[in-house]
C-alpha cells in the first residue's frame, strides 16, 4: 500500500476479528470485491475474538455439542435480565432469531465445535464451544476468507475516514510506514471497542484507569469509533461503563486472556489493602457474579485486593496460572502480601467467628452463611482455619466497553439527525451497546458480531453491487 | 536446553494450559493434564510421550510465540521426548547414540554394509557371488544358512531384551508398578488407540501438519509405514515357519504368502516413508524439536532403504545381481535392528506405555 495510488475496492472491512471476518466472507460470497484491513500483525490477528471459547445461539434441540434446546423466550428473558431492559428490543429479537442458523453457517466456514470445556459446564446447554478456542476459529475463518478471495492485509491501520454528509468516500490507511488511501463503495466498521485505550478510559474513570489491566488485544483502541462519532454517528451505550472482572494482578498489561481469571472468590474472603473485607463473596454462583468484581476492586484504594482461601478449598476451583502466595499462618501471609498482619488477623478472626457449621456444598446455594457480619458472606462461608493459607492478588481486568455507534436492523450506521448512512455499516463490539446496554451474557458478544457481521456484509455488498 | 530447564519449561507451559484448557478436545494430553494441579517430572515425561506432535494446540494457542507467555506445548514435549529417549536408552552407555542420531544411524549402516561384504569376501568365492542362482536354497548358496540365521537370531533376542529393558525403566521412572503395566484392559485399550492412531486425527479433522492447515496425510502415511512394517514382519515369520516346519527354504514363488506379504508391506513402507519424508521437508519447524530432525530422517531413510533393497532383491533374484543385493539387504536390515532401540523407533514403545497409563487413569475416573 503506498501513497501514490489509492486502492479501490467494492467493500472495505475495517478490523480483523469475528465481526470483520463474518462480514468479509458474506460480502465476498455475495459477489463483491472485498478488502479487509487488520491493524495487528498476522501473529496477533483476530482481536479479542482470538481469546474467546464459545458462543450462544438459538437451537430447537440439543446436538453433539449442546445438551438441550435453547429457545427464543428463554434467550430473550435471559437478555432482559442481564441488561435490566437496557436493550433495543427490536435489534435484540433480530439477533436472537438470526442466531438460529449460525451454528451450521459457522461450521460450513471451517468452525469446529466440541462438547463444553471442563471449566464451563454450566454453559453446556446454551453455548457451543470451539475446538481449540477462539484463535482456532479465527484461523479457520481467515483460511476460508482467503480461499473465497478476500484481500487481507495485516499491519494495516485505518487512521481516518473521509465521510461526506454521512456517506463514506475513502479511508486513510497506514501500513508499513506508508500512508495510503482506500476508496470503496461501502465500508463495514468492525474494529471492536476502545477498551485498550487507557487514555480514553481515563476520560471517564480518571487516573485509576492506569491500574486497569486489559484482558484482550492491545489493538482495540477505538480509533474508528471516535472517527465515526466525530463524523456524525449517533452514540449508544453508557461511555462510563465497561465489562470488568477481577483477575490476577500479576497478569500482563494486555492480552493475558482467559488464563488470568480467578475462580476462588466464593470459597474464601477478599480483602483490600487495608486488610478489610468489602463485599459479600458468596452472594451467588461465581459465573453470575464474577463480572461485578472488576468494578468492586476498581473501587478499592490503589485498585487492588487479595483473595484468600485455606487448604480446605484449594482444590475447589480451576487452577490458577500464577502460583498462590502461601503461608502457614495468617500473619505470615499478611507479611508476604505487604498487608498489616494485625489487621488481617482481626478480619479473619471476625469472619471465622461469624461462620456457622452448615451443609457446605459448592454445587448449590448452600446454607453456610455468616451471622452479624458486615459485609456478610451469604453462602459457602467456612472459617479460614486450615493451613496453609493461599492468597491471590487481584486487579480489575477490563474485557470490553459499552460505548458504540447506533445501527438499524440493516446494520446501517445511524446518524445524529436520525437518517441511516447509505454506505457505512457496523458490526461487533463497536455496535454491541445497541443490544447489550449493560451486563453481559457469556458467549453473546460473538453472537452479536456474527449476526450483525453477516447482515453488514450482505447489505454492504448489496449497496456496492447496485 | 538442559534437562532440568526443559522440565521447568514444560511445567510452566502445562500450568498455563491447565488454567486455559481450550485445547482439551484435541488429544489425550489435555484431559490427562486436567487430572493434575501440579506437574512432577514423572507426570511431564508421561504427558510428553502421550503427545503425537499433531500441532493442533500450537496453531490454536492465543499464547503461542511471539506472545509473551510463549506457549509451545508441541515443541517442549518434542524436546522432552528426545530427553526421555536418551534417559531410558539401555544399556545407558549407548544413550550417546541419540546425540547426533542421523549421523550415528548412517555410520551404523555403513559399518553393517562393510561387515557383511567383508564376511562375504572372506567366506565366499566371487564366482558364486556373481552367478545367477535358482531353485530351492538359492539364497543360501551365496550366504550359507548358519551365517544367515545365527547373527539374526542373536540380534532379535538382544533387540527384544533391550527394548523391554528401556520400556520397563520408563514405566517405573514415570511412577508405575511393574504389575500395572500388564493390566489387560488398559493394554487392550492402548492397542486399540495405537492401531487406529486415534489421536493423530486431532479431534476428527487430522493434524496441522506439515503446516497450519488440517490434514489427514500424516496419519495416512504413518498408517502405511506401520502396517507396512507389520506386513514385512509377518512375511519373515511365515518364511521362517515354512523353513523350519515345512522344510521349505527360500526363495518362494511370487504367489506365496511370504512374497505377497513382503511385497505389499514393502510397497506400503516405500510410499509411507517417502510421504513422511516429503511432509517433513515442508513442515513448519516452530512446533517441533529441531534437534530431533536427524533422528526422524535417519529412521525414515533406513526404513525406506530396507524395503527398497528388499523389493529390488525380489525383482532381480534370478539374475547375477542377486548375491550383492542380498548382502546389501541383509546389511540394511541388520543396521535397522541394531539402530532400533537407539532411534526414532522407540517413540512407539514409550507412546504405547503412555497410552496404557492413560487408559488406567481414565478407567479410575
Ligand atoms: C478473555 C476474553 C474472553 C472472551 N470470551 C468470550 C466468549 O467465550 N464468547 C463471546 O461471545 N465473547 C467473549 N469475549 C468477548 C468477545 O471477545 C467480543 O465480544 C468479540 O470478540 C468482539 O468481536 P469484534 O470482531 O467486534 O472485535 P475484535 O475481535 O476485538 O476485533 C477487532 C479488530 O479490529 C482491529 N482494529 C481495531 N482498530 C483498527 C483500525 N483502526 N484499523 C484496522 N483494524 C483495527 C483489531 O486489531 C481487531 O482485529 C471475550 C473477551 C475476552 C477479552
Ligand atoms: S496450548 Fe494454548 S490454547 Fe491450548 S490449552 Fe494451552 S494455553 Fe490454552
Ligand atoms: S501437539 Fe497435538 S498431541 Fe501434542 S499436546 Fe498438542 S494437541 Fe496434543
Amino acid at each position: 500500500m503506498n501513497a501514490r495510488q489509492p486502492i479501490e475496492t467494492e467493500v472495505l472491512v475495517i478490523g480483523g476479528g469475528n465481526a470483520a471476518l463474518c462480514a468479509a466472507m458474506t460480502a465476498r460470497e455475495a459477489g463483491a470485491r472485498v478488502l479487509l484491513l487488520e491493524c495487528a500483525p498476522r501473529d496477533f490477528r483476530g482481536g479479542n475474538s482470538r481469546h474467546t471459547r464459545n458462543l450462544r445461539y438459538l437451537h430447537r434441540s440439543g446436538n453433539a455439542y449442546l445438551t438441550g434446546p435453547y429457545l427464543e423466550d428463554e434467550f430473550f428473558s435471559d437478555l432482559m435480565r442481564v441488561t435490566e431492559g437496557r436493550t433495543n428490543e427490536q435489534l435484540a429479537l433480530l439477533t436472537i432469531r438470526e442466531s438460529a442458523e449460525i451454528g451450521e453457517w459457522m461450521q460450513s466456514r471451517g468452525c469446529r465445535f466440541q462438547p463444553p470445556l471442563s471449566g464451563t459446564l454450566h454453559l453446556a446447554r446454551t453455548n457451543a464451544h470451539f475446538l481449540g478456542g477462539g484463535k482456532a476459529l479465527m484461523n479457520a475463518y481467515y483460511a476460508t476468507a482467503e480461499k473465497l478471495g478476500v484481500d487481507i492485509r495485516y499491519e494495516a491501520e485505518v487512521r481516518d475516514l473521509e465521510i461526506h454528509d454521512g456517506t463514506f468516500v475513502s479511508a486513510a490507511v497506514s501500513s508499513g510506514g506508508f500512508t495510503g488511501k482506500v476508496k470503496a463503495k461501502a465500508v463495514v466498521a468492525a474494529s471492536g471497542g476502545f477498551q485498550a485505550n487507557i487514555e480514553w478510559l481515563k476520560e471517564y474513570w480518571g487516573e485509576i484507569a492506569d491500574n486497569f489491566i486489559v484482558r484482550g488485544t492491545p489493538y482495540d483502541t477505538g480509533r474508528m469509533l471516535r472517527v465515526l462519532l466525530d463524523n456524525g454517528a449517533r452514540a449508544v451505550g453508557d461511555p462510563r461503563q465497561c465489562h470488568a472482572v477481577a483477575i490476577d494482578a500479576r497478569a500482563p498489561k494486555f492480552d493475558g486472556g482467559i488464563v488470568t481469571r480467578l475462580d476462588c472468590v466464593p470459597f474464601g474472603i477478599v480483602v483490600n489493602n487495608q486488610a478489610r473485607r468489602f463485599y459479600d463473596e458468596g452472594e451467588d454462583f461465581w459465573p453470575k457474579r464474577y463480572a461485578i468484581w472488576g468494578r468492586l476492586v476498581a473501587g478499592q484504594p490503589e485498585q487492588t485486593a487479595t483473595a484468600i482461601v485455606d487448604a480446605k478449598s484449594i482444590r475447589l476451583f480451576m487452577p490458577s496460572v500464577f502460583p498462590a502466595i502461601e503461608a502457614v499462618t495468617i500473619p505470615d501471609l499478611a507479611v508476604k502480601l505487604k498487608l498489616d498482619p494485625d489487621a488481617l488477623r482481626e478480619t479473619v478472626t471476625a469472619f471465622n467467628r461469624a461462620t456457622r457449621t452448615g451443609d457446605f456444598d459448592p454445587s448449590k446455594l448452600d446454607g453456610c452463611h455468616t451471622v452479624h457480619l458486615d459485609p456478610p458472606k451469604s453462602h459457602w462461608a467456612r472459617p479460614l482455619d486450615t493451613p496453609p493459607y493461599y492468597a491471590y492478588p487481584l486487579r480489575p481486568g477490563i474485557t470490553f466497553t459499552y460505548l458504540g455507534v447506533t445501527v438499524n436492523e440493516h446494520a446501517q450506521l445511524m446518524l445524529q439527525d436520525g437518517r441511516p448512512s447509505a454506505n457505512i455499516f457496523a458490526a461487533g463490539e463497536i455496535m454491541a451497546g445497541n443490544i447489550l446496554g449493560r451486563g453481559y451474557m457469556a458467549g453473546f458478544g460473538l453472537t452479536i458480531g456474527t449476526v450483525f457481521g453477516r447482515i453488514a456484509g450482505r447489505e454492504a455488498a448489496r449497496h456496492a453491487l447496485q | 536446553m538442559l534437562s532440568s530447564d526443559l522440565l521447568k519449561e514444560a511445567e510452566r507451559v502445562m500450568t498455563i494450559c491447565n488454567a486455559c484448557r481450550y485445547c482439551e478436545g484435541y488429544c489425550a494430553v489435555y484431559p490427562a493434564m486436567e487430572l493434575r494441579r501440579t506437574f512432577a517430572d514423572k507426570d511431564l515425561k508421561y504427558l510428553a510421550n502421550l503427545c503425537h506432535n499433531c500441532r493442533a494446540c500450537y496453531y490454536a494457542c492465543q499464547y503461542a510465540p511471539p506472545h509473551e507467555f510463549d506457549v509451545n506445548v508441541a515443541r517442549v514435549f518434542a524436546d522432552l521426548r528426545l530427553e526421555c529417549y536418551r534417559e531410558f536408552a539401555r544399556p545407558a552407555l549407548l544413550a550417546g547414540m541419540f546425540r547426533r542420531n542421523g549421523l550415528a544411524v548412517g555410520i551404523l549402516t555403513a559399518a553393517a554394509l562393510v561387515t557383511v561384504f567383508l564376511l562375504l569376501g572372506i567366506f565366499q568365492d566371487s564366482p558364486v557371488i556373481f552367478a545367477a542362482h535358482s531353485g530351492a536354497n538359492a539364497f543360501y548358496r551365496v550366504i550359507p544358512y548358519p551365517l544367515f540365521i545365527l547373527p539374526f537370531s542373536v540380534l532379535v533376542v538382544c533387540l527384544s531384551a533391550v527394548l523391554l529393558w528401556s520400556n520397563i525403566s520408563f514405566w517405573r521412572k514415570t511412577g508405575g508398578k511393574l504389575g500395572e503395566l500388564l493390566d489387560p484392559r488398559a493394554n487392550l485399550q492402548a492397542i486399540g488407540d495405537a492401531l487406529r492412531l486415534k489421536y493423530l486425527d486431532g479431534g476428527g479433522h487430522g493434524c496441522n501438519y506439515p503446516d497450519e492447515r488440517f490434514s489427514m496425510l500424516r496419519r495416512y502415511f504413518h498408517h502405511l509405514v506401520f502396517y507396512g512394517f507389520i506386513l514385512c514382519l509377518a512375511s519373515t515369520t511365515v518364511a521362517a515357519a515354512y523353513h523350519h516346519f515345512l522344510q521349505w527354504p527360500a526363495p518362494y514363488p511370487y504367489l506365496s504368502w511370504p512374497v505377497l506379504l513382503g511385497t505389499a508391506g514393502g510397497l506400503a513402507l516405500l510410499a509411507g516413508t517417502a510421504g513422511l519424508l516429503i511432509l517433513k521437508k515442508k513442515m513448519d519447524p516452530l512446533p517441533g524439536a529441531p534437534r530431533a530432525r536427524g533422528m526422524d530422517v535417519g529412521f525414515l531413510v533406513l526404513l525406506f532403504f530396507t524395503s527398497f533393497s528388499g523389493l529390488l532383491l525380489l525383482a532381480l533374484r534370478a539374475t547375477p545381481a542377486m548375491g550383492i543385493l542380498l548382502a546389501v539387504h541383509l546389511a540394511v536390515v541388520a543396521a535397522l535392528f541394531v539402530a532400533m532401540p537407539y532411534g526414532k523407533f522407540v517413540h512407539a514403545l514409550y507412546r504405547f506405555v503412555a497410552l496404557v497409563r492413560n487408559a488406567r487413569e481414565r478407567s479410575r475416573q
